[in-house]
């Protein structure tokens, strides 16, 4: 088994998506709030999983500009839930160690009055571990 | 009648106004809302992944004590009731998931999902009923075109959170009619405010929030009602500045005539 054979298998275990059930419509990349950020969208995700392309997908930027609104999984002809794909893969590089993408430690130059909670306590469950 | 009631920790802190109002109103309505004991926080956010156990344990014995207490848990911020729905779902439906859970909770007891939980606008719409709250205005909003703002967490994944047409809601217009005000539908109403990732990448709240706050003064909207902490920060700091925000909780403390006059804004 290859390395990228196995990260194949990691993704798709963690995510528990089947990519072989995307028909390719686009919806979810037509649909997504962050399409303007990623330099991989939904769709592409999806067909990158699919042929064991992931270390691309692990190097981009794309991972943190998901906000899991979950339009991608909710307007899917198909049910095969992009949002889950991109998930997995940004866990597969936050889980390792020094991959944290958000440091507490950072986290005081981006408070104001205002901020809620809630918006510290899902970015770091989001980029941190 | 009461309930079981899971705050969250905005709620606790920069968003008392969402949670004082959810119990005085409710109190009015004839429900309420017990606190539970040494609740933790949920997290914010579900994390979609099938071997994420521990970050879902919260939710978890939360739901736990509803059960005990053959309760509905309630909970009025969006994300709390976004993650545990989730959570409870996965209990339901995931076998492996569970039985992973149970061997964290040990001595604490077992779980698979007997409780229910629900957002508090199925509890005015679902257990009070909108026709009750109609009798008990004191405050019509007469005149105010109010525009509902769902976000994602309310609505979606919807199989899920079973609250609502994740396209065409309804639930919070209703109410809006039920007030008396003027319900004000758009286009932007289900989609993102940009959520987390404000700190991130700020230009991106900035963007979904700008959309959204644009389209509703577009379409007359005189005000935003959410029901989210994280929406109302992002449509105030990253919006247009159109329009104000307000929490579904102070409009409807509003109508029902139990609005302090003195409050803090947050």
């Amino acid at each position: 088994m290859t390395h990228s054979d196995r990260l194949k298998e990691q993704i798709l275990r963690t995510s528990g998506v089947n990519p072989l059930k995307c028909m390719r419509c686009g919806k979810c990349s037509a649909t997504c709030p962050s399409y303007d950020e990623m330099e991989y969208h939904p769709h592409q995700f999806v067909y990158m999983v699919e042929t064991g392309d992931i270390e691309p997908l692990m190097k981009s930027e794309s991972l943190y500009k998901c906000l899991t609104c979950f339009a991608c999984v909710d307007r899917c002809p198909r049910s095969v839930e992009p949002a889950k794909l991109v998930e997995a893969v940004r866990l597969a590089v936050i889980r390792e160690k020094g991959g944290n993408r958000l440091h507490t430690d950072d986290i005081p130059a981006k408070l104001d009055d205002d901020m809620p909670q809630q918006a510290l306590v899902s970015a770091l469950r989001k980029y941190s571990k | 009648m009461k309930v079981r009631y899971f705050p969250g920790c905005t709620l606790k802190t920069k968003a008392k106004d969402l949670d004082r109002y959810a119990r005085l109103c409710a109190e009015e309505l004839g429900v309420t809302l017990e606190e539970i004991e040494n609740w933790q926080c949920c997290g914010g956010v579900f994390t979609t992944a099938t071997d994420e156990i521990a970050t879902k344990l919260s939710s978890v014995r939360a739901l736990m004590d509803a059960r005990d207490h053959d309760a509905p848990l309630v909970t009025v911020c969006s994300a709390c009731h976004n993650v545990i729905k989730q959570t409870n779902h996965a209990m339901q439906n995931d076998a492996d998931f569970a039985k992973h859970v149970n061997l964290y909770l040990g001595k604490d007891g077992q779980y698979y999902g007997e409780a229910k939980a629900i957002h508090y606008l199925e509890l005015l719409r679902d257990v009070i009923g909108f026709d009750t709250i109609r009798g008990k205005v004191k405050n019509p909003l007469a005149g105010k075109k109010i525009a509902a703002y769902y976000g994602c967490l309310l609505l979606r994944p919807s199989q899920t959170m079973q609250m609502d047409d994740p396209e065409n809601p309804t639930v919070m217009e209703d109410l809006i009619r039920a007030l008396g005000g003027e319900p004000v539908v758009y286009a932007q109403r289900n989609e993102c405010c940009g959520g987390y990732a404000v700190l991130e990448d700020a230009a991106i709240a900035k963007k979904n929030s700008g959309k959204v706050m644009t389209d509703a003064a577009s379409h007359g909207a005189d005000m935003i009602v959410t029901a989210c902490p994280l929406c109302r920060y992002n449509l105030e700091k990253n919006g247009t500045g159109e329009i104000p925000v307000v929490y579904l909780t102070e409009l409807l403390a509003e109508a029902l005539g139990v609005k302090e006059d003195a409050h803090d804004a947050q």
